[in-house]
């Protein structure tokens, strides 16, 4: 072993930390833009998983980029529903609720899904054949058990009947909570409707399974058993986004035929 | 020490998980599938092989009090950079694996390599013995990942080879398998049969 005295194993430590930053960052700069893509494709294939739009399995980035041609992201002023001038990449539905300029505190009385703040702005997303409206897509976040899970819910053009749900991000309890990623538990969204006839969101995941003779069974679908926590908070937060304090301003618009 | 001991040593004389039981934790955490195994075992391979290097080049200017700090800074530059190129190139399975990549940080046979040998030898030696107890840890990981996967899934590396009954197929999916715990036994049964082969491993009571 070598001579040990303070001040060479400050320089060493100095070096040596000198030179394999350099080799991370360098790495880094050099895939990142590979790296922004992949994501970038990621999150268009969630969307598109999401509305029933591409299956799941391996799908080529090239298949998702001619998929996605359909999808036009706006973003939204979720106050007025009204499209503002923002870019998709200036905001964050994960990070916008932790800068006080980007979000705003819900009132508590409100707050039913636990939420604290929301975004001012949101990403939706405009499914378009040929010019017509055929789907809106808006981003879900919600509270579970152990983690807030992002998702997103496509809805089609009358705003009030599910084309498709989907969590892409969540660290529930699998085999319990975790069953938000079941494939044909979300199957069972497909056709069931949001709101009811005077549009409050009425929409839930039931205790036990929703049989034929329930009433209201088309608002309904099964809930997440031994999942109670995960469950009630998919329920709250569906019905906190699509009431007037979420993207209701929003969805009045669609319905009004303003996009 | 020849190359060739160097590099399959590591497999069956003088594996890493079997006989120093090192790097269990990602054994049980990444050998649902076959596919992530190998992955891993590329990744693992890789870090143990160029941290063992980078040390071995500057083992004689190691202050000896920051000796393990250095090699942790060694071996997590490594891991980063072997995680950017997952993300550039294999984004998916990234993605599958999650932590578990970032963890190879402290995954004890990258450690136990720089400390155990690399600090004493030269960095060609120590290259190669990182390369074979990666593959002794991979060894290990693909028997566990096999086992896994047909018994817990039914298939191997995505491909159907039993049918399960919830497909209509025959086979009843073994949960356990599925389930992390699971590798612990199948691990203990190549640590048997190895000890086996070899009596020299057989610890003295």
């Amino acid at each position: 072993m070598s001579s040990e005295t303070p001040t060479k194993t400050v320089t060493v430590a100095l070096i040596l930390c000198v030179v394999f930053s350099f080799l991370v960052s360098t790495t880094a700069v050099v895939l990142k833009d590979k790296i922004s893509y992949n994501q970038e494709i990621d999150l268009k294939k969630n969307i598109l998983l999401a509305a029933g739009l591409i299956e799941k399995g391996s799908v080529s980035a090239k298949q998702v980029e001619e998929a996605f041609k359909k999808v036009e992201p706006i973003v939204v002023d979720l106050e007025s529903g009204e499209k503002t001038s923002l870019s998709p990449e200036d905001v964050n539905i994960k990070t916008d609720v932790k800068f006080s300029d980007k979000s705003t505190a819900i009132e508590p009385s409100n707050d039913v899904a636990g939420l604290g703040r929301r975004p001012k702005n949101a990403t939706v997303y405009l499914v378009k054949e040929e010019g017509a409206l055929q789907g809106v897509i808006l981003p879900i976040v919600s509270k579970g058990l152990w983690s807030t899970m992002y998702g997103f819910l496509a809805l089609a053009p009358d705003t009030k009947t599910v084309k498709g749900f989907g969590y892409y991000e969540q660290g529930e309890t699998p085999g319990l909570g975790g069953e938000v990623d079941n494939p044909s538990w979300k199957n069972q969204w497909v056709g069931k409707e949001i709101f009811n006839t005077e549009w409050e969101p009425v929409f839930k995941l039931k205790k036990g399974s929703v049989s034929s003779s329930d009433e209201g069974k088309e608002h309904m679908v099964d809930g997440l058993s031994g999942a109670t926590i995960t469950s009630e908070g998919v329920t709250t937060s569906i019905q906190y986004w699509l009431s007037q304090n979420g993207f209701g301003p929003f969805l009045t618009k669609i319905r009004n035929g303003e996009y | 020490m020849k190359v060739k001991e160097l590099l399959f040593n590591p497999i069956i004389k003088n594996n890493p998980i079997a006989l120093q039981i090192l790097g269990i934790c990602s054994a049980l955490a990444v050998t649902v599938q076959l596919k992530n195994v190998f992955i891993m075992c590329g990744a693992v391979t890789l870090v143990t092989a160029f941290s063992s290097f980078s040390v071995s080049l500057i083992r004689n200017y190691i202050p000896n009090s920051i000796r393990i700090i250095v090699q942790m800074t060694v071996i997590a530059s490594m891991v980063i950079i072997a995680d950017q190129f997952m993300k550039a190139y294999l984004f998916e399975s990234e993605k599958a694996m999650a932590v578990y990549v970032g963890l190879i940080i402290t995954n004890c046979i990258v450690m136990g390599r720089t400390e155990g040998f690399a600090m004493k030898n030269g960095p060609i030696a120590s290259f190669l013995d990182g390369i074979g107890n990666g593959l002794g840890y991979s060894f290990v990981l693909l028997i566990v990942g096999f086992f896994r996967e047909l018994l817990g899934s039914g298939t191997i590396l995505g491909i159907e080879v039993f049918t399960l009954t919830k497909n209509g197929g025959w086979y009843p999916a073994n949960g356990l398998m599925l389930l992390p715990p699971s590798a612990f036994f199948i691990i203990g049964f190549i640590i048997w049969v190895i000890r086996t082969y070899d009596k020299s491993q057989l610890e003295e009571h």
